[in-house]
């Protein structure tokens, strides 16, 4: 509870932290911040082709229904990976001032999401363009299934961001995990293709759920399964409190181990 | 009830110290004997309060934990045992201008470095002007902190920590801060913070800063608190421990030996100084002075080829690489010296009203003509104390009629 209301005194450092981060991160490249349209719309392409033209799926608007998973799960994986490395990233900060350490993980995965938002305008624009149309109802159930996410996010960041302070090898072995997980969600098939005896493993992964009611509101134009949003936000908030617990335990040794 | 401000109860910490580590899981495993260390306690079971609105300054010599226990006080890191209460915001002068980009502005640098401390925008915009105006850089605020002196910088990263209106300002060696001008007005600006009831803890080797603003001293030696009391008893105490023990170990090297590798030395070394060493008034041998006191130096030098003409110089530089004196026997005219065998020189400085620094000194033996024999920069360093507040590079004797 104390660490929240601190979080909140500091809520101006992690908004500064934020814009610094998304203002910095395409500095001095050429096409700058378009490169946050450019890099999902590119990746979709590429899995468009193979999977319409090569490995030919039979879903309808292959192209959308992937990119409507695609770049939440970009938003996830990058909160883990990238965000694993953050507290490391900001050791100079860290061995020389102190505010709430989680302030760096909670800004980094802010900024990811920022940006998963900014690409939301490139599928609803992909959505207009295809005339799929909206189901404007369920749209209203968006921004609970991102906040779903973001909690998610959090949590293994606060976990990973931690860890890697005392086990530096595990920013390269979160790649690994990442594609495994990438596979193991439903983003690119379908989830009835899961075989039935997998399926309660499947059910443990968060992101089964979060992307099925992403799916469920964007391709599907339906109102998200409740039972997944509700599996998911409770396993969202467990992450978050683990994460939350093992973090508060290994900070206190940050400025030693950096 | 007079309220405290901080308790510190019964705080120990010590360090892991690795001869070599690795942090990967490969050098993990293959190096076991590697991840092996050892463990270096610096703190030993530390208690002591600070009520609210006092000044309390930390001493001790290098290593003696005096820093460590600050760094716990800010919560950059934690205890091993023990616990510690802070009461109210914290703001620290520790690493000043920590996050600052040098691609952002003046202006936008004190919104993040602001933030850092806890601040919402609100508490910024209201405190910017004021900012700005105590650090003297309304003409440039608006260009990239990459652009500033290094005085610039730290009167900005200074103006920004003392406007926070913290509760406990923590505060490790201030003052070396930009020109004098701005060291007099921190101090001042310090002196209006404590009177206005914040709560300041220093940790300074400038005894004379300490004797000015804390109402307290804490002698921190070897992990363990000494002594505690008021500054100039405490202080003083300090000062003959310190003198005494320096007399026990015989030659104090107080300073990176100047040598021909590192730049500090040359000459055509046909006689060289071999060691030089201060006295004090008593004829202890010591480095710490009060501004006012006479010092005198022993130059002791060895002689491999006589040196006809011989001149002897000093010269004075405080920490800012400001010349504050200098003269030599030719200056003098001392008369004629000529060095065949090894032996010793020595200049008495009387009554030294250099003001609190540290100051590095210079000798060298030329020839009249000017040819350096051996030049030795920074052979030696001093630190001049004092207990009054005037601002500059030495004092000048002087009297009021108002």
């Amino acid at each position: 509870m104390n660490t929240i209301k601190e979080l909140y005194a500091y809520r101006q450092m992690i908004a500064s932290l934020v814009r610094k981060d998304l203002r910095g991160r395409y500095k001095g490249s050429a096409l700058g911040f378009l490169w946050t349209f450019i890099n999902p719309l590119l990746q979709l392409v590429v899995y468009t082709v193979v999977f319409s033209f090569i490995l030919r799926t039979n879903i309808e608007r292959y192209y959308l229904y992937l990119f409507v998973a695609l770049i939440p799960w970009i938003f996830f994986s990058s909160s883990i990976t990238v965000g694993a490395a953050s507290i490391v990233a900001q050791k100079d900060l860290i061995k020389k001032i102190y505010f709430p350490r989680m302030v760096i993980p909670i800004s980094y995965v802010t900024s990811c999401f920022v940006n998963m938002l900014l690409c939301f305008i490139v599928i609803f624009a992909v959505i207009i363009v295809s005339g799929a149309g909206f189901n404007f109802a369920a749209l209203l159930t968006l921004p609970v299934i991102m906040a779903v996410e973001y909690l998610l996010a959090l949590g293994m960041a606060l976990l990973t961001s931690a860890v890697t302070v005392y086990f530096r090898d595990l920013e390269h072995i979160l790649g690994i995990v990442s594609m495994v997980w990438m596979y193991m969600t439903p983003i690119m098939y379908d989830k009835s293709m899961i075989p039935d005896r997998l399926l309660p493993v499947f059910g443990l992964n968060p992101m089964t759920h979060v992307i099925g009611c992403y799916r469920d509101v964007l391709y599907y134009k339906q109102m998200p399964d409740l039972t997944s949003l509700i599996s998911a936000a409770g396993l969202g908030v467990f992450f978050l409190v683990v994460g939350g617990i093992v973090f508060n335990k290994l900070q206190r040794r940050f400025a030693e181990e950096l | 009830m007079s309220e405290q401000a901080i308790i510190v109860k019964d705080i120990t910490k010590s360090f892991k110290v690795y001869p070599d580590k690795g942090s990967q899981l490969k050098e993990r495993l293959l190096f076991r004997k590697r991840s092996r260390y050892e463990e270096r306690k610096v703190l030993k079971g530390i208690s002591f309060t600070v009520n609210k609105g006092e000044a309390v300054g930390l001493i001790g010599r290098n290593g003696c934990g005096k820093s460590t226990t600050l760094k716990l006080l800010t919560r950059i890191m934690y205890p091993d045992r023990g616990t510690i209460t802070m009461n109210g915001r914290v703001s620290s002068l520790i690493e000043l201008g920590a996050g600052f980009h040098p691609d952002m502005s003046g202006r936008e640098n004190i919104y993040t470095n602001a933030a850092i401390f806890g601040l919402t925008k609100k508490e910024i915009d209201a405190r910017l002007d004021d900012i700005i105006s105590f650090s003297e850089l309304e003409d440039f605020i608006d260009n990239p902190v990459r652009t500033y002196s290094s005085g610039m910088y730290m009167r900005l990263a200074f103006s920004v920590a003392i406007n926070v209106d913290a509760d406990i300002l923590l505060i490790d060696e201030i003052l070396a801060v930009g020109d004098a001008n701005f060291q007099a007005k921190c101090f001042a600006r310090l002196k209006e913070i404590k009177a206005q009831g914040t709560t300041i803890v220093i940790v300074s080797h400038s005894l004379g800063q300490i004797e000015q603003i804390c109402d307290r001293s804490i002698w921190i030696y070897d992990g363990l608190i000494r002594a505690m009391g008021p500054p100039k008893e405490v202080d003083l105490e300090y000062l003959d421990f310190m003198s005494r023990e320096m007399q026990d170990n015989g030659k104090v090297s107080n300073t990176e030996a100047p040598t021909e590798e590192n730049g500090k030395r040359w000459g055509n070394g046909k006689a060289r100084i071999k060691s030089v060493t201060s006295y004090g008034e008593d004829g202890k041998e010591k480095n710490i002075f009060r501004t006012g006191e006479t010092i005198r130096f022993v130059i002791d030098y060895t002689v491999s080829e006589t040196v006809e003409d011989a001149v002897f110089g000093i010269g004075i530089f405080n920490r800012e690489g400001i010349q504050c004196y200098g003269t030599n026997t030719r200056i003098d005219r001392t008369g004629d010296i000529t060095l065949t065998k090894d032996g010793k020189a020595e200049i008495i400085l009387e009554d030294v009203l250099l003001l609190p620094s540290e100051y590095s000194f210079d000798f060298a033996i030329e020839t009249g003509d000017g040819i350096p024999v051996d030049y030795c920069r920074q052979i030696y360093k001093a630190e001049m104390i004092s207990n009054t507040g005037d601002a500059g590079i030495t004092r000048i004797k002087h009297k009021w009629s108002v």
